[in-house]
């Protein structure tokens, strides 16, 4: 081995200078003034308690944070499992090339080109029994369907909603996914005589892994975020049928003015967003992979 | 296994008017069973369109392909039960090399332990049985390769294994040694071979039989001896060899003598030549250096001498013609600039005209 001896220089140090105030501005003093909040008790800008744990410990035993949490959890477990076979399918079913592929890809992306307001305006009215197509239909089918009565109803079309609106992302990527596959692989599976599943289950899955990863950490995070479109389309009711977490959040800091609370569940949220998005990474990472089986056999 | 009979033409643009339309020219060709053929050509010959109509990847716009005498024009490779091995590696990646290897089979639903038998024999000849159960995903670039060769040889029943440039991914000197196993394997195996390459070398050492491609046309077949002894066509000529054969543009008179310019170069015997102009092409391998300024050998200027390994390689100028000379390693060559006096008419020699092989 060489015995330079490597001159300390410690005038790198302003070099990254750069990046740690970018990062501080961007995102850690806005954290700590969330943690600040999280463990005081601010009576008012000159009056502040010191409380310790204490709204942490109340925020995990509020009954109506769980079951937003698990209203939550149920909504984003939908929409993964619905969205991300669906928008594979879409996009296996795309043209490949020519004007169409141009001309389908441009409609399929349409939903993605809206407010999100405006897709819950645009649900509330088309779910209106009276005067929206899609509840006068079910209605004029003899279905008794009304998204402000029924929470099933509400429920189950808000996450018609978001369905509708972001499938589309994933069949975007899943398509580009698919399109990155050399035209080789297609000829060889069909020399070696390989069915449509053996050429998807052995060529496309395994060559969208990666796009499909990025698609459901995206819908993941998207979907365990979600605010405006139900409450535009349903105001988190009946009751609080559709209030997800972000909802919920939004009730305690601006509705009822808990910010102590509120900060403490902020940080909850985030770290339960992190740790999915963590398990989840390292699940898709391996799945596929097959690394520990072929150990063994 | 199958004896292949191609009648067809090929244009991928919807409408043809011209030659120029065509990716394959009309032509009738007979691949018998159990041969070992190269499609020889420049990119852009057609050969990989050949090999794809072979295989029923591309259907031909004009005519049929038969396998034993019946039409198969428009099946698919499955049914053609057809064998293809592509220039660049194709794995699956989630699967071992052996399953890799057994994924023909299993589509077919082979016995298992029939499968067993047969990736087992394969792996040994390509090298691969250490790595059975490795994932083929994280193997090089030449593992894959092997793969994708192993894939195409496990079927013991097909019709016909194609190659389309399997070793451009390949190391040189791997390379060798994968052509010498390809070779074994066919002997071994005894299924028909059709490889195409851009490299001559590979397709000499490989095929027993060559066909030579040249924009859509296959202008010569033959072994390797027939296309460096008698090339048909002054394409073959110049695109066999290494350098190709010289050509230069001579003079039959009415006495049957040649003359190139002002110069006669001999009467050859027991050929009759048509009077008027021809291409004579001659070997760097068969030229010499005359000694003296004897008869019938026409002068030249040296312009260039270099070492080639086991041989040396003249360069010299006859008129405005650039010309090739190979000489022994241990002879003294002439200095550059020096005159030297060619034999250009021998029993070596070849004449052509309007490109065809005359004489």
């Amino acid at each position: 081995m060489s015995a330079i001896v490597k001159p300390v220089n410690q005038k790198a140090w302003w070099l990254i200078l750069p990046v740690i105030l970018c990062v501080a501005f961007s995102a850690i003093i806005p954290l700590m003034t969330v943690v600040n909040y999280s463990v005081q008790d601010i009576i008012s800008p000159d009056n502040a308690v010191f409380v310790g744990t204490e709204w942490f410990t109340s925020i995990m035993r509020d009954e109506d944070l769980h079951a937003a949490l698990w209203r939550q959890l149920l909504f984003s477990g939908a929409v993964l499992a619905i969205e991300i076979p669906l928008g594979v399918a879409l996009a296996l079913s795309m043209p490949a090339r020519s004007w169409r592929a141009s001309a389908v890809l441009v409609i399929v992306s349409l939903s993605l080109l809206i407010p999100w307001n405006v897709v819950g305006t645009i649900w509330q009215i088309f779910g209106r029994t009276d005067i929206g197509l899609f509840g006068w239909t079910l209605a004029r089918l003899g279905l008794d369907y009304s998204y402000v009565g029924n929470p099933v109803h509400a429920w189950l079309t808000v996450l018609l909603m978001d369905v509708w609106h972001w499938t589309p992302l994933v069949a975007l990527l899943a398509y580009a996914g698919l399109q990155s596959i050399p035209e080789a692989y297609y000829q060889a599976a069909s020399i070696d005589g390989a069915s449509k599943w053996a050429v998807f289950r052995y060529i496309q899955l395994p060559k969208m892994r990666g796009v499909l990863m990025i698609a459901v950490l995206l819908r993941f995070m998207d979907s365990f975020m979600i605010y405006t479109e139900p409450f535009v389309l349903t105001g988190g009711g009946p009751g609080n049928s559709t209030t997800f977490l972000s909802q919920y959040l939004t009730q305690k800091a601006i509705g009822q003015f808990d910010m102590g609370p509120a900060a403490a569940f902020s940080l909850i949220y985030f770290l339960i967003i992190l740790m999915f998005c963590f398990v989840l990474y390292n699940w898709m990472l391996r799945v596929g992979t097959r690394d520990s089986e072929a150990a063994h056999d | 296994m199958a004896r292949i009979e191609l009648q067809l033409a090929h244009s991928y643009a919807r409408t043809v008017r011209s030659d120029a339309d065509y990716a394959l020219l009309p032509l009738d060709i007979v691949f018998e069973d159990g041969g070992a053929y190269a499609l020889l050509g420049p990119s852009g010959c057609g050969k990989t369109t050949m090999l794809n109509i072979i295989s029923g990847l591309v259907t031909p716009s004009h005519g049929a392909i038969r396998f034993d005498g019946v039409d198969r024009t428009r099946a698919t490779p499955q049914e053609r039960n057809i064998a293809q091995v592509f220039q660049f590696p194709v794995i699956y990646d989630t699967m071992t090399v052996g399953e890799n290897l057994a994924f023909p089979l299993r589509n077919r639903k082979v016995p298992a332990d029939r499968i067993r038998e047969r990736v087992g024999r394969i792996a040994e000849m390509l090298d691969l049985s250490g790595q059975l159960d490795q994932r083929a995903a994280n193997l090089a670039a030449d593992a894959k390769q092997k793969i994708s060769l192993g894939r195409g040889l496990v079927r013991p029943d097909v019709s016909a294994v194609l190659f389309d440039e399997p070793l451009t991914v390949i190391d040189p000197h791997l390379k060798w040694e994968l052509r010498r196993k390809l070779k074994q394997i066919h002997h071994e195996l005894g299924l028909t071979l059709i490889y195409v390459t851009h490299d001559q070398v590979e397709a000499m050492t490989f095929a027993d039989q060559v066909l030579v491609m040249a924009r859509g046309r296959v202008v010569q077949q033959g072994t390797p001896a027939d296309l460096f002894e008698r090339p048909r066509h002054t394409f073959v000529g110049h695109f066999i060899g290494s350098p190709g054969m010289n050509l230069l543009p001579v003079e039959v008179r009415a006495d049957g003598a040649i003359w190139l310019g002002g110069q006669r170069l001999g009467r050859p015997e027991a050929l009759a030549l048509p009077v008027g102009p021809l291409t004579l092409g001659i070997r760097p391998e068969y030229l010499r250096l005359a000694s003296g300024d004897g008869a019938d050998t026409v002068p030249a200027t040296v312009t260039q001498v270099r070492h080639v390994g086991t041989s040396q390689l003249l360069g010299a100028r006859v008129g405005d013609r650039d010309v090739k000379v190979h000489l022994p390693a241990d002879a003294e060559p002439p200095a550059e600039g020096a005159i030297v006096r060619l034999a250009l008419v021998g029993p070596h020699t070849r004449y052509y005209r309007n490109e065809e092989l005359v004489g």
